[in-house]
């Protein structure tokens, strides 16, 4: 899309008098002998922030990122050096730094061409200015309203609102020459309700590369003040959680979590590459069951994971990871790809100029299964209903994972009963998704609200999963 | 360095003035300016070499009691006039709120003393890829079980910070942070294990040796090969120093203002109440020489002392900045940003004493996941670490989770250990606590 380039040139090289030429120049500085690869990031990004607290707008924020990031690769070496100034004699020096990894060689010049984006998954505009401050102010009060009038025991609530407008170009000397403009938008709904001396908390959002009417469309922002308002209701109701090995079944949609940390990470191509995952070398090998079929989709329109092209212009790919329990493939940015003699899967993603990319997962999903979810309950004489989950982690090199629930449930002889507390739930990738013994026929997404953290860059990614069950995964209550 | 806090100073003083004239009644902007070194080498070659230069600029204006901020990254004259404009097209929209604002000028620190944190590293990249290499041939020399690696980094950072506001308070003072860390992997009988060291400090000879942050990695990497499950069960359970501090954290977490104001806090209402048992007290020391997190005055400019936070097992003061002590009817105490330098007073034994005292228990060495809700302390974390019998440590263990309530674990606290962790803000020894939940097989 040569639009995107044209957006992005006035976006951000126009205003600080850089050309395609100075381009062409930079990169000419990068080329020569021992250097297998080389890009510039240019990246301009508008920020804005709304926080409504004690009923009152207490915070607005803006910010302001940009900046142009310098990569030059030789074999498994990477130099990277980046400057917030956008001045030619600048990006210069930083290019010099960058290229100092390889110590030799001399200027080449390049000339670089567009590569064509054939598919744009979300429009290129500005989220920022796509509801006024009033509208703004004004939807924050109502989901406040919206909160309290659901119960007289929610005694706090924050209403937060985050819109991003970030524009990016890559150019590099295999001749790529992309852009693209990416909005995101988030909202959120965090309360605290009190019932005598106890205090829970319930907490829910959404987003998408979308405007912020994605919000007022379908009063998607009223739903989240009442989900979070429910949550924390049934805190208020739980009882302490069990502890030790057992059945869990997990809901659809965010609880999908499971697969980001069990699977997803385990087979960044980085990790795979340099042999210390538990998923390495095992490509062809069953490391699910069966009925295990996981994707990660950049290619879903307007979800917070997805992208046109990966932070090194590369289009955003479906990328089959387990099919039938077997796994099919990793996730591949340009350097770890080329390394394994593959090719980028589309997965090259950095938090900012910054940063330098690495493999990262877009929306990582498993395909539905044939069971009605009743059924899968029906099936558990005593275990865990785990529907909504805080964070996770892993150990990639053991394979060990945790998330953590915030709202579950005792099943006790197929029925769901009580509401437990929060618990860890920790288990082993590669293990526990053999022990998946029924895949739901009701596979959801998340609603938008996933950050994904690795070497201290943050993303944004989606999951999803229809309803499943583990035969066994431990759970870390208090309750033997 | 001098000339660049001039400049910086000269920059925050012009954007006051700038607020100023668009209207704000009171304004507050912070500048930091940061440069460095991060390379990591990987099987004895080089990996990644990154030269870091970061600039950020932050500004909050007031109109009355309406408030306003924007911050950016870009610190030229157009950049930062539309960041001044910002935030005070947000301020014509933000609700009057009587608790904001400034705090109170005659907080505001009158002497600025040099605590010792600018000590610049004068090395080449080819000098730091050399250590870089010593320290990961120490791991992968030290057994033959360590098979792969993770590389070791090295981190090299100088940066200044100035902070001024329309009091008349305009502060900034260099810093220097240096680190060496390194991860490798073991495998035995076709299990994999990783781990890691790493040695931080404001002066570069001040850090352990790359030898010694390398051996170190691969001892606790070979550590953990063969680990096993552990049956459901309580038992007791030492934290060992390094993963004690984020016990400590979240005690500060739940007695920082914005929580207890929010109601959001598992330990609302606690003033003056025992919190931890009387052997525990927990000091703050923001002056210290070299201390990671020394200031001699806190994000809002206010003077900062030492203070106790718990004395005998008591809490003494909440963690306050003054929006939050407006909020509670209180006076800040000096820890907007956080808190600076803060010590748990210890006992005598070490970590092997500790292990003595436990007799038959769990070492935690390793948490995993978030799992702490600080509205109602309940704590629920995925572990690794080693089970001790006999006040020996018999095997390691992994994927188990322990779990209980902040509150008792607290108060259940029988020793903090001698063995101080001392690459943190926030220091403190082992923890052994009387009884927990842990779940396995």
């Amino acid at each position: 899309m040569s639009d995107l380039i044209q957006i992005a040139q006035q976006t951000i090289l126009s205003p600080v008098g850089l050309a395609e030429q100075d381009l062409d120049r930079m990169l000419g500085e990068l080329t020569g002998k021992g250097v297998d690869a080389a890009d510039l990031y240019f990246q301009s990004s508008r920020l804005e922030s709304w926080v409504l607290e004690d009923g009152i707008i207490k915070e607005g924020a803006h910010n302001i990122e940009q900046g142009a990031g310098i990569r030059v690769i030789s074999g498994e070496k990477t130099g990277f050096a980046y400057s917030d100034e956008l001045q030619l004699p600048t990006l210069l020096e930083a290019a010099r730094a960058a290229r100092a990894i390889t110590r030799s060689g001399a200027e080449q010049s390049v000339r670089i061409s567009g590569v064509p984006i054939t598919r744009q998954l979300y429009a290129a505009i500005n989220p920022l200015p796509t509801l006024n401050e009033v509208e703004k102010v004004e939807l924050l009060r109502q989901l406040d309203q919206e909160a309290r009038n659901q119960d007289p025991r929610v005694k706090e609530v924050i209403v937060s609102l985050v819109a991003a407008h970030d524009v990016v170009l890559v150019a590099a000397i295999d001749g790529t020459l992309c852009a693209d403009v990416r909005p995101l938008v988030r909202l959120n709904v965090h309360v605290i309700a009190e019932q005598g001396s106890r205090r829970e908390q319930g907490s829910s959002g959404g987003g998408a590369r979308e405007s912020l009417d994605y919000f007022v469309q379908q009063g998607r922002g009223l739903g989240y003040a009442r989900e979070a308002v429910r949550q924390a209701m049934v805190n208020l109701e739980a009882v302490d959680a069990p502890a030790g090995s057992m059945p869990v079944v997990l809901g659809p949609g965010w609880p999908g979590v499971l697969l980001h940390e069990a699977v997803g990470h385990g087979l960044e191509g980085d990790f795979n590459r340099k042999g210390t995952s538990a998923f390495s070398g095992r490509i062809g090998e069953q490391v699910a069951a069966g009925c295990c079929t996981v994707v990660d989709d950049g290619t879903l329109p307007g979800r917070r994971g997805s992208l046109t092209m990966d932070d090194e212009g590369t289009p955003g790919q479906n990328t089959v990871l387990i099919e039938n329990g077997i796994l099919k493939g990793y996730m591949q940015d340009k350097h770890n790809a080329s390394l394994m003699k593959v090719d980028s899967t589309g997965n090259g993603r950095r938090e900012s100029y910054a940063h330098l990319p690495m493999p990262r997962m877009t929306n990582t999903y498993m395909l539905p299964g044939k069971h009605d979810p009743a059924e899968i309950i029906g099936s558990v004489d005593r275990g865990l209903y785990a529907v909504n989950f805080g964070g996770g982690q892993v150990d990639i090199t053991s394979g060990r994972f945790v998330f953590s629930a915030s709202e579950a449930y005792l099943i006790e002889k197929g029925k769901v009963t009580r509401p437990v507390k929060g618990a860890t739930l920790i288990g082993n990738g590669p293990e526990s998704m053999t022990r998946v013994s029924m895949v739901g026929d009701d596979l959801k997404l998340d609603a938008g609200v996933g950050v994904c953290g690795k070497e201290g860059q943050s993303v944004p990614v989606g999951v999803g999963q229809p309803t499943l069950k583990l035969d066994e995964l431990i759970v870390g209550g208090t309750e033997q | 360095m001098a000339q660049r806090k001039a400049e910086l100073q000269q920059l925050i003083e012009d954007l006051l003035a700038e607020a100023r004239r668009q209207g704000a009644t009171a304004a507050e902007a912070a500048v930091s300016s940061n440069a460095g070194l991060t390379l990591t080498v990987r099987l004895g070659e080089t990996e990644t070499i990154e030269h870091t230069r970061d600039n950020g600029l932050g500004v909050t204006v007031y109109f009355g009691h309406r408030k306003g901020s924007a911050s950016t990254s870009d610190l030229s004259p157009q950049a930062i006039k539309e960041t001044v404009e910002a935030a005070c097209n947000f301020a014509r929209y933000t609700s009057e709120d009587p608790c904001s604002g400034l705090a109170e000028a005659e907080l505001m620190a009158t002497e600025t003393p040099d605590l010792d944190l600018y000590h610049p590293w004068h090395q080449s990249v080819d000098e730091a890829i050399e250590l870089a290499i010593r320290c990961e041939d120490a791991a992968r020399d030290f057994d033959p079980r360590i098979f792969n690696s993770e590389g070791a980094s090295l981190n090299s950072h100088d940066g200044l910070h100035v902070y001024g506001n329309t009091h008349g308070f305009v502060g900034g003072y260099p810093s220097s942070r240096h680190s060496l860390s390194c991860a490798v992997v073991g495998k035995q009988d076709g299990s994999m294990q990783r781990d890691y060291w790493y040695t931080l400090s404001r002066q570069s000879e001040r850090l352990e040796s790359p030898e010694e942050v390398g051996r170190r990695a691969a001892e606790r990497t070979v550590a953990r090969l063969n680990a096993r499950q552990l049956p459901t069960q309580q038992a007791p359970v030492l934290f060992q120093a390094d993963v004690a501090v984020g016990l400590l954290r979240s005690f500060i977490g739940a007695i920082r203002g914005s929580a207890l104001y929010r109601k959001a806090s598992f330990l609302l209402d606690h003033l003056e109440r025992p919190v931890f048992p009387a052997f525990v007290t927990i000091h703050e020391e923001p002056h210290l020489p070299m201390g990671l997190a020394s200031a001699a005055y806190d994000n809002e400019g206010v003077a900062t002392r030492s203070r106790e936070f718990v004395r005998r097992g008591v809490l003494e003061s909440y963690v306050l900045d003054s929006y939050a002590a407006r909020k509670l009817g209180m006076q800040t105490t000096g820890n907007a940003g956080g808190v600076r330098n803060l010590r748990i007073s210890s006992g005598e034994l070490d970590r092997e004493g500790l292990l003595g005292k436990m007799d038959r228990g769990l070492l935690v060495t390793e948490l995993m996941g978030q799992g702490v809700n600080m509205v109602t302390g309940d704590y629920s974390r995925g572990a690794a670490g080693f089970w001790v019998e006999g006040g020996e440590i018999a095997y390691p263990v992994e994927e188990i989770t322990i779990a209980g309530n902040m509150r008792d674990m607290m108060m259940g606290l029988l020793e903090v250990g001698s063995d101080r962790e001392t690459r943190c803000s926030v220091q403190t020894g082992s923890w052994l606590i009387e009884r927990m939940m842990i779940a396995g097989e």
